[in-house]
Parts: C-alpha cells; structure tokens; sequence
C-alpha cells in the first residue's frame, strides 16, 4: 500500500512537472502582431509584469518539481519537501490568480478606468495565454493532490 | 566550572528546550492569528471604504462650465471586489477559531482547522495576488494595449488601495508560518506518539 502510495506520488509529481513546463512554454511562445487602422498592435508576454512572473513562477514549479523526484522518501530531506511542496503550491496560486485578473481585464475591458478590451484585436494571443492559464490551472490541481497525499501520510496515525 | 560556565547540565538544557517547545505549541498559534486577524481585518476595511471622487471641467458650452464628477471605487473592479471578499473571509474565519480555542481541543478538531488554515492562506493568497495584478497596471498603465495609468488622477485611491494590499501580503505571509508551524508540530505530536 505505501508504495503503490509512493509510485503514485511520483507520477503526479512528474504530471505537474509536465503541465508547469507545458505553461510556461505555451506563454513564453505566444506573441502576435496586428494591425488595424493603420495601428500596428504588437503582442508579447513581456509587456505585461504578471505574465513574465507567470512564466518564471511555472518554471520554477516545473524545476522544482523535478528536482524532489530525485530525492529518495526517507531521508531527512522529505520534512524540508513538505514545507516547501506548500511554497511552491502557493507561488503557483498567486501566478494564476494574477494572469487571470489580467486575462479578464483584457477580454471585458474596464469601463470606468477608460481601459477598452483588447481581446477582439489581437485574438490568437488571447487564445495562447487561455491555454497557458488552463494548463498552469491543471498543475495547480496536481499540486493540490501532492498535498493531500501529504496530510494523508502525515495525519493518517491519527486515525487509528 | 565549564559546567556553570558553558552551555548547562543536561537538565538545564532540557528545560529549556521544553519551555521553548512549550511556547511554540501554546501561545505562538495565538500571537500569530491575532496578527493575521489584524492583517486581514485592516486590509478588508481599507480596501472596502477605498473611493475617491473627482470633478472636472469637461466642456463649456456658451459661458457655463460642464463638470463631471468621476470616482474610483473598488467595486468597479472585479479583482478588488474579490480581495475585499477574501480578505474579510479570512478575518472572520480567525476571529471565530481565537473565539472557539477553549474548545477546541480533540485531535479531529486540530486537523480541521489545519484543513481550513489552508483553504484560507490560498484564498488571501489568490485575492492579493490579483489585485497587486490591477494595482500595478494602474499605476504603469500597459502602452502596448493603450491602457492609460489611473494612479497620477487618483492619488488617494491608489496610496490606501497599496496600504491594504500590503497588509494583505503580511496577513498572507503569517498565515503561511502559521500553517507550516503547525504541519509541524502536527506531525512531531504524531512522532511523539509513536
């Protein structure tokens, strides 16, 4: 049983691993250049501050992620594991949170700040940076139930 | 002589180590959720009552001045409207564990409200996270998408909005050594037992 727990553990870490590298990749690529009346629009994610720490917060999760896959389960690096799964969990939170406050503002605009939405002209990039967010969300999930996993290990013993 | 001088007998140390154990499982949880009751509590006021109005001349038509009176409240934004919600949920939710510790002291109890100390920490996490997002485009603007800056019309709205956000952050920040505390000594109970 604790090791079909602990396969399972590495598996979901190699998921998220997965997922965080597939976001910040699918973010790190998207950039689209339009033009309308004779503006030319240039999209990129380095214009914006909360996607380039969208990029660096997945990529940081992905490489983390990775790393504790090379650490074995019972040294004395797997207290350090825990407090750090819950770091990282929460750096990826506030990155998602931040690109979708954003991501809403871009696609509804804010009337009362005289901020037009943008998302009708440059529509591929919204298009990426939706799959960035879905993927990133996914990873998220993923860390969530290593963190499950986490108290299940821990709190079990209390429940004879 | 080096047994008075340096680090103590063995009993000595062990008393110490005990009253410092004792300390971190007794009364530092305490200390640390009226801290973040504080936090939160003051970020959700600060950014609740966050409105500022302003009037200006727009046009003039013959002799007479049309003023039009603009104002910068937080519930025009949504990820302000959803810091407000998760800052004032988390105060609430530590004021009613403080109210409730007399109670609160089978082991079923300790893992729920670590269950909740962690719901609660992602919540303020994600609300100060996306309205530091709107706060920031504020003040920059973004030139690329011909969003203008809002914070050099709205001094005040921006100065109090940054002012709760902050305390939003050092709310977050002792909810998360509040919960890595107690994952701790959650688990060296369980150690102990054993």
């Amino acid at each position: 049983m604790a090791k079909a727990l602990r396969a399972c553990v590495f598996l979901l870490r190699l998921f998220a691993a997965a997922a965080t590298l597939v976001a910040a990749v699918v973010m790190a690529t998207s950039h689209e250049t339009t033009s309308y009346f004779g503006f030319t629009m240039e999209a990129k994610f380095q214009y914006t501050s909360s996607f380039v720490f969208f990029v660096i917060a997945n990529a940081i999760a992905s490489g983390y992620s990775l790393l504790v896959l090379l650490i074995p389960s019972t040294s004395s690096f797997s207290r350090l594991v825990i407090a750090t799964d819950v770091i990282i969990g929460m750096l990826l939170t506030s990155a998602v949170a931040a690109t979708g406050a954003l991501s809403e503002l871009g696609k509804n605009g804010n009337q009362h700040a005289g901020w037009l939405p943008i998302c009708g002209q440059i529509h591929e990039f919204c298009n990426h940076v939706m799959g960035a967010l879905i993927c990133a969300f996914v990873g998220l999930l993923i860390y969530l139930l290593i963190l499950f996993h986490t108290f299940y290990v821990v709190i079990n013993p209390l429940f004879p | 002589m080096a047994i008075e001088n340096g680090k103590g007998g063995e009993i000595g140390s062990s008393n110490k180590y005990s009253k410092f154990k004792a300390k971190m499982t007794g009364s530092l949880p305490v200390v640390l959720r009226v801290a973040i009751l504080l936090a939160t509590g003051g970020a959700t006021l600060g950014m609740g009552l966050n409105k500022q109005s302003k009037t200006a001349v727009v046009a003039v038509v013959g002799t007479t001045p049309i003023s039009q009176t603009f104002v910068a409240q937080f519930q025009d934004t949504p990820a302000f409207v959803y810091f407000v919600i998760a800052n004032a949920i988390a105060s609430f939710y530590n004021l009613l564990v403080l109210v409730l510790q007399p109670h609160l002291k089978g082991k079923a109890h300790n893992i729920w409200v670590l269950i909740f100390d962690m719901v609660v920490m992602t919540v303020v996490a994600t609300g100060a996270a996306a309205a530091a997002s709107i706060a920031e485009l504020g003040k920059n603007g973004n030139q690329h998408a011909r969003w203008n800056p809002i914070c050099d019309n709205f001094g005040a709205f921006c100065c109090r909005g940054a002012i709760a956000l902050a305390e939003s952050f050092v709310g977050s920040l002792l909810l998360l050594i509040l919960n890595v505390l107690s994952t701790v000594t959650l688990r060296k109970n369980v150690a102990a037992h054993d």
